[in-house]
């Protein structure tokens, strides 16, 4: 099936208000962020997308797939489900090293080629990781970091999921500017749970939580998009003095 | 009365299935009552008597394995769930050494295996896969997508064909599959008969002979490095 949007019909909050925002659509393509204070109702939200909610959670929100509700198939058959959900705490648990898991996944997925989606998966992953993973290691012994950088790739590559729900990467242990760079360019629909103002002014639009409840959709406008070229530029400095001290080096003034 | 038997290795969820199950058949205004064939200890009939209202039973297997308890009271079970005027009878037992299986002809089999449990599971534990009717797999918001898919397919690999139903069981999610194939299961007939085939012969161990090594033993027995031959009168 061939997804060319999804719709998100209004639910409830915490407690019971209204989401303020009736109707909000996710077209293909689209890089969208979530956003609100801890506790706000994020993870509910992409919870509510992950499980095609039908008035049938809490939150009693509604999600169609292409103006319908989602086949039972989706629901039923893992790889018939459209949708990637990377959460915070998804880890591996497989006693499986992590090339006969990747090839094995790959296999179900019917991927013509299978040794060559593995070895992109595998490419695709370490360009998120400070240290490359080891293939012939086992899936528990990756790192947090490289964990997360797996579950991405699988689920952009193998998978080739047409929605990938990320919660909160940039607690992930990756790097986060290059998995952006390296998502944009799939023809997919991405969202992001953030607090990261680089991956928010980033997005298409972003979605403000609070409460529980949607209260509002914002667009970047010009002065945002401007200002989120400094932000990309102090993120950098950022990104450069965590790399000088992650590498045992001294951190030298003058830069900023 | 149908009967459902669930089996799966310890703490994979089966209570909790049986749970959500139980709601749903007295919501659809059912009565089902409840067994626990269990080794040492069990409380889960008193949790389902508390929580459902409904009759329920344990049995302590002790000194025998638990498959060959669930041989032994099946029927008396079965009549006693009758005379409670129940219409489901829902048998919960411990599988221990996964040679047999429990699950009876006619009867509906449920597997339950967790999620988390290792890629290897659906292959080491043989006709309680095999033989099962519907795999139940529980924890599942626990393990990333791919090792969903992975898993299904492992149970595949060991039982071509068997229906699959992926629930999160804690809050009931993907359990519906299930109840409708309870639902769809035949009423039990007069005979009663175990499905799979028991283990060879009278174990000299089961009757509790002690001293390690084949040559202590008689009657089926078998070296490491040779098949099985028959050792005695």
């Amino acid at each position: 099936m061939q997804i060319k949007e999804i719709k998100i019909f209004a639910g409830v909050g915490k407690n019971g208000q209204p989401d303020l925002v009736d109707e909000i659509t996710f077209t293909m393509g689209d890089v969208i962020s979530i956003v609100g204070p801890t506790g706000s109702g994020k993870t509910t939200l992409i919870d509510d997308i992950a499980l095609f909610a039908d008035c049938n959670t809490p939150t009693r929100r509604r999600v169609l797939i292409n103006e319908a509700p989602a086949p039972e198939d989706f629901m039923n058959d893992p790889s018939q489900n459209p949708v990637a959900f990377i959460t915070q705490h998804t880890n591996f648990l497989s006693d499986l090293p992590v090339n006969e898991f990747l090839e094995t996944h790959a296999d179900i997925r019917k991927r013509p080629d299978i040794s060559s989606v593995v070895r992109e998966t595998i490419e695709f992953a370490n360009q998120l990781t400070g240290e490359p993973l080891n293939a012939e290691n086992g899936m528990t012994e990756l790192s947090g970091g490289q964990t997360r950088a797996l579950l991405i790739a699988d689920a952009v590559i193998i998978s080739n999921s047409p929605v990938i729900l990320l919660d909160e990467i940039e607690n992930a242990g990756i790097n986060r500017t290059k998995a952006l760079e390296l998502l944009k360019k799939y023809e997919k629909i991405f969202v992001f749970v953030t607090h990261d103002p680089r991956i928010a002014l980033s997005s298409d639009f972003r979605i403000v939580m609070e409460n529980g409840a949607v209260t509002k959709v914002l667009y970047p406008h010009d002065e945002e998009l401007a200002v989120a070229e400094e932000i990309k530029k102090i993120d950098d400095l950022m990104l450069h003095f965590r790399r000088l001290i992650r590498s045992g080096e001294r951190v030298t003034g003058g830069i900023i | 009365m149908k009967v459902i038997i669930c089996a799966g290795p310890p703490t994979t969820g089966k209570t909790t299935v049986l749970r959500q199950v139980t709601r749903r058949l007295i919501e659809a205004e059912f009565r089902p009552a409840y067994l626990k064939i269990d080794v040492l200890y069990a409380i889960e009939d008193q949790m389902f008597q508390k929580e459902f209202n409904i009759p329920s039973k344990k049995v302590y297997s002790g000194e025998l394995c638990p498959d060959h308890c669930n041989v032994m009271v099946l029927r008396d079970a079965v009549e006693w769930a009758q005379k409670t005027s129940a219409d489901f009878l829902l048998v919960e037992t411990a599988g221990l050494c996964l040679r047999c299986s429990p699950y009876i002809e006619g009867g509906l089999g449920i597997v339950v295996l967790e999620a988390t449990s290792g890629m290897n599971l659906p292959v080491k534990i043989g006709p309680m896969l095999t033989l099962a009717d519907i795999a139940v797999v529980t924890k599942i918001d626990l393990i990333s997508q791919a090792e969903r898919e992975v898993f299904r397919s492992r149970i595949m690999k060991a039982s071509a064909g068997i229906p699959i139903c992926e629930t999160n069981a804690l809050c009931g999610i993907g359990i519906d599959a299930l109840v409708k194939k309870i639902h769809a299961s035949p009423d039990i007939g007069d005979s009663l008969v175990l499905r799979g085939n028991p283990p060879v012969g009278t174990c000299t161990v089961c009757v509790g002979k002690k001293e390690i090594g084949w040559q202590q033993h008689f009657g089926v027995v078998r070296p490491l490095e040779n098949d099985i031959f028959y050792r005695g009168e």
